[in-house]
Order: C-alpha cells, then structure tokens, then sequence
C-alpha cells in the first residue's frame, strides 16, 4: 500500500534515509564533529595561505593597508638582497650537513641497540632522552656556553648549530629500531646459511629492508632542517651573526617580518621556501623509485 | 664476553651523549668564571647562589610567573589539541560523509607544511583582534585542531578499533555522539595520552610563536625569559643562567622519566619525531 502512495521515488529516498540512520551517517553529525577542525583550516590554515600569497606581492608593515607591488619582493629577493643570498646558502648548507649526519648517527645507534637484551629498553629510552630535550631555549644556551670560542668563528659557528641537531639523533633512532626488529630472522639465517659476513648481510639485507623507513626519515629531516630556528636564534642572540654565517633561512624570514615590519617581503620568503621544500620532497619521492625497497613487490 | 664488551659501547657512548646535560646540571651549582673557563663535570667550589638569584626573579618579574605562564600555555594547549583532535579524528575515521577523503588529504598535506608561510597573515588576524601579548594566539589554533600531525596519530587509532563495536552500540541505540563518548573515546585512551604528553612537551619547548607573540616581560613563558639572558653580556649571569635552564629542563625530564615508554613507543608506531 505504501508504495503506492508514496511512488517510487520516494521509497528509494526513504529506504537510503534509513540505511543512513541505520550507519549513524548523517553527515549533518560529521560536520558538528568536525567543526572546529573546519573552522581551523579555514580561518588558521587556507586563510592565512592566500593571505600570505596576497602579501608577497605587496608592502606591508602591518599597520598601514598594504600596498600591491606585484613581483618587487620576489625580484628583490633574487637580484638585490645579498643577506638572502646567505641565508639560503648557509641554509642549504645546514640540510646537507647535518641531515645525513643525523640518520647516520640514528642508523648506527639503531644498528647498535638491536639486540636481544633486557637493557635494550634502558638504552633506548636514554639515547631518546636528547630528542625531547634538545629542542629547548635551555640546552642552546648551554651549548653556546660550551663551545663559546667555536660560536663566535664564522667558520665553525653553523657547525656547532649543525652538531645540537645531530644530538637529537634519538627520535629518528628509535624510528629505526621499530624498522629493524620488523625484518624477518629468516633473512638474517638464510644470509648467515650463505657464509654472508656482518657487512654483506647489512648491505644486502637490513638495508634494503629497512629502506622504506630510511625514505620516510630522510623526507621528515629534510623538510624539518629546512625550518630549524630555534638553534641559530639562541646562539646567535637572534642576529645570524658572526658575519651571517648562522644566519637561517627562517631567522632571516623572523628579522625581516618582525623586526623590519617587511610583511609582504616576509610573506614572500615564506612562500619561496614553500616551494622550495615542495620541490625537494617531489625530487625525493622520484629518487626512491632507485632505491626505496617495499617488501614483496617486483623492482 | 661479547656482551660485556656491547655493554661498555653503549655506556660509553651515553656518556658522551649525555655529557652536555650533566655538564649543565653541576654548571648550575658553580660560580660564573668556573662555567665559562672549564668544561669539567665537577666543580671546584658548589655554590647554591645561582639559583637563588633565579628566585630573585627578572626584569622585575618573579620566576613563579614565567612558569605559570608557561603551564598556562602548555595546559591550554593540551587541552585544545586532545578535545578537538579526537572530535575531527572520529569523524574522519568513524562517520562517512562526501568530502571525508579530501578533507583528509588536506590534513595530511598541513603536516609537511611550513608554519612560516601562515605565520604573517595568523599574526594580522590575532593583531586585529587585540590579542597580541596574551596567550590566545598559542591556545586558540590547539583548540581548532591545527596540529594535523595529532589528528592523523588518533585518525590511525581509532581506524584500528574493530568495527564490531560499532555495530554494537547502534544496536544498543546509540547514536553516532553517544557511540563516541562512551564507546570510541575511552577505547582511545593510549593515542589521547601520547598526543597529550607530546603536545606538553612541545609546546614547553615552543620558542618562535611565543616570541612572536609575547611581548611584556611579566607575560613571558620560561623559553622568553631564558632569551633575557642572551642579550646580558656580563658574566655573572652565566651562573643565573644555567641554574634557570635546569628548572626550565624539569618539567621535561619528569615527563621522560614518568612516561619514557610511552614516550618510545609514541615515536616507534608513529614515527613522529618532533
């Protein structure tokens, strides 16, 4: 009788209506869920990126209405900014440096502490230790008091910047260990069956097996050297000194935006390094076709 | 034999490592000319003077004040982070609805993205809003699940939940909200604790935000009042300085020691590394 009634095409939407409240899926609820995750996206994060794209192309000093300049800040930057210019090298020079130096550090560590033992905990959580503290205002300090002769030399400078960030090898340590205990024991007994030695196995198995998470640290590390601040702000006393050669990409973005009030220049260096990290990550997932290992797949 | 031998590696490379903490820590208790001439761990003459001038306070503001301004934040921030983390991670992993793949994508893509490209145009709205030099701008992004890194850690959890508990509950009559409260959320427990643990820590830490937005002495966090040091050049406050640096590193260490293995495993499963 009721279809009858109703017609067809109310019973389809009548029996999806039920189905929907058979699942709990009224999206109306999702949405009530997600609403502050929304208005955070919108308002902290697409908000703020357009903004920032509209600034570049202006000058702003924050209290009187920006003004269009089209591309001057990018034109700026790359022909008539030489402290950029060191920026960006002793940036780049920061990311080579201690990022391999880094997951070396963590891969030997890792390599070291994999092994049955009931210390292994102990030493796990100790060699992590320096990963939660060394991102603190309080152990820069102290690291600028340690090496005070090194801090003040333009040549070693970054180098003592670059050693507080190898310190913090723990976490990508710990990441590691996770990997290599995932690698099957058959391996290690077929390649010991093989009369493989420690550095054959290594190169030949726990490598490839652990490169997945090899790619996923360096990925991570990258674009996190890209963005290190608080470093090089604490020993430097904020100005990147002795003579620019700790002068980071970002510190030099916080100088010019909040002690310069150059918004929109500001805007546009941040824009540049998202690119520029965009970039990298896209020629990183290129190259672990070469070398990124997924078990079970054919290469 | 072997074993021995592994022992003394690891032991010696801890020490090593740990060297510059331990360092800090009998830094704290010697005078200012002993810090900065000698490296060596154990001090020719402990003095407790450095601390006391800590607790004399600076710029005219006491030391309790930069630590409650920096539980404040890290507090608020927990909070924020676990309330709306969790509301945003059930609806992307437990409710259906049209944009869910694309809303999610886009959550994973603001993990990777600099902060630096937001931070200028964050900075004109919380100006517009005369909530500069208070603590809103640090919380308010926390409350909005901004931290897209938790999101995904809980969206991840509650995704392994088995599904057969879901279906329970409806059959008991609960409806989507009640399914949460009282089904997913306590059963999210182990990820709401690791978020919330990582997010004190980091937010302790956290230096660049606060000095942007921060800007009278009497409301800095510990990291700012830290910075006041730096533009001292005279050397008797080298001691000050070291003994204000261990009581910022506290907090911090009584976390590692109370919660290190979850602390491990967080990294371990998730791969977060700060």
């Amino acid at each position: 009788m009721a279809v009858q009634v109703l017609g067809s095409r109310d019973v389809v939407r009548a029996s999806r209506e039920r189905q929907r409240r058979r699942y709990g899926e009224r999206p109306g609820i999702a949405y009530l869920f997600l609403s502050p995750w929304v208005l955070g996206a919108l308002l902290l994060t697409v908000g703020p990126m357009l903004g920032s794209l509209y600034l570049s192309f202006t000058d702003y000093d924050l209290f009187t209405t920006p003004e269009w300049v089209g591309l001057e800040n990018y034109r700026n930057l790359f022909t008539d900014d030489s402290r950029f210019v060191a920026a960006v090298w002793v940036t780049v020079r920061y990311v080579l440096i201690s990022t391999p130096l880094k997951l070396v550090a963590a891969l030997a560590v890792a390599l070291l502490l994999n092994r049955a033992s009931r210390a292994q905990g102990f030493y796990r959580s100790a060699f992590y230790a320096p990963s939660l503290l060394g991102a603190s205002v309080a152990v820069a300090l102290v690291w600028r008091v340690i090496f005070g002769d090194l801090v003040s030399s333009p040549q070693y400078a970054l180098l003592v910047i670059v050693a507080l960030a190898v310190w913090q090898f723990g976490a990508l340590m710990v990441i590691f260990l996770a990997g290599l205990e995932q690698i099957p024991q058959e391996l290690y007994d077929a390649s010991a069956v093989d009369g493989a030695g420690w550095w054959r196995t290594l190169r030949s198995v726990t490598l490839p097996m652990l490169s997945p998470v090899i790619f996923f640290n360096l990925v991570l590390e990258t674009i996190h050297a890209f963005q290190a601040f608080t470093g090089a702000f604490v020993i430097s006393s904020g100005r990147g000194g002795p003579i620019d050669s700790t002068l980071f990409y970002t510190l030099y973005l916080y100088q010019k935006g909040f002690n310069e009030f150059r918004m929109g220049y500001a805007s546009a260096m941040a824009w540049v390094l998202v690119l520029v990290v965009a970039a990298i990550t896209a020629v990183l997932f290129r190259t672990a076709r070469m070398w990124v290992f997924y078990a079970g797949e054919d290469r | 034999m072997r074993r021995f031998g592994w022992h003394v590696i690891c032991l010696v490379a801890l020490a090593v490592l740990l060297y510059p903490i331990a360092w800090l820590l009998t830094a704290s208790v010697k005078p200012a000319n002993e810090i900065l001439s000698s490296l060596r761990l154990v001090p020719e003459r402990v003095i407790m003077g450095n601390y006391a001038e800590v607790f004399r306070g600076m710029a005219g503001v006491s030391v309790w004040r930069f630590l409650a301004n920096s539980l404040i934040v890290s507090v608020g921030s927990v909070v924020g982070t676990v309330v709306s983390c969790s509301l945003a991670a059930y609806a992307f992993s437990w409710l259906r609805f049209r944009l869910r793949n694309v809303l999610f994508a886009f959550t994973i893509m603001t993990i990777l993205l600099p902060i630096h490209v937001l931070l200028i145009p964050q900075y004109t709205i919380f100006q517009r809003l005369d909530l500069v030099d208070t603590y809103w701008p640090l919380i308010l992004p926390k409350l909005l699940a901004t931290d897209a890194f938790f999101v995904f850690l809980i969206v991840q959890f509650m995704r392994s939940l088995p599904r057969e508990l879901g279906d329970a509950a409806r059959i008991d009559g609960c409806g989507p909200i009640r399914a949460f409260a009282y089904v997913v959320l306590p059963l999210t427990r182990p990820a709401l604790v690791t978020t919330a643990i990582f997010t004190f820590i980091w937010s302790w830490n956290d230096f660049l935000s606060q000095l942007i937005y921060l800007n009278t002495p009497k409301n800095y966090t510990l990291p700012l009042a830290l910075r006041l040091f730096i533009d001292q050049t005279s050397q008797t406050s080298y001691g000050a300085m070291m003994a204000m640096s261990v009581l910022t590193l506290v907090p911090i260490a009584l976390f590692f020691f109370a919660f290190q293995r979850l602390l491990v495993e967080g990294v371990a499963t998730t791969g977060l590394s700060g």
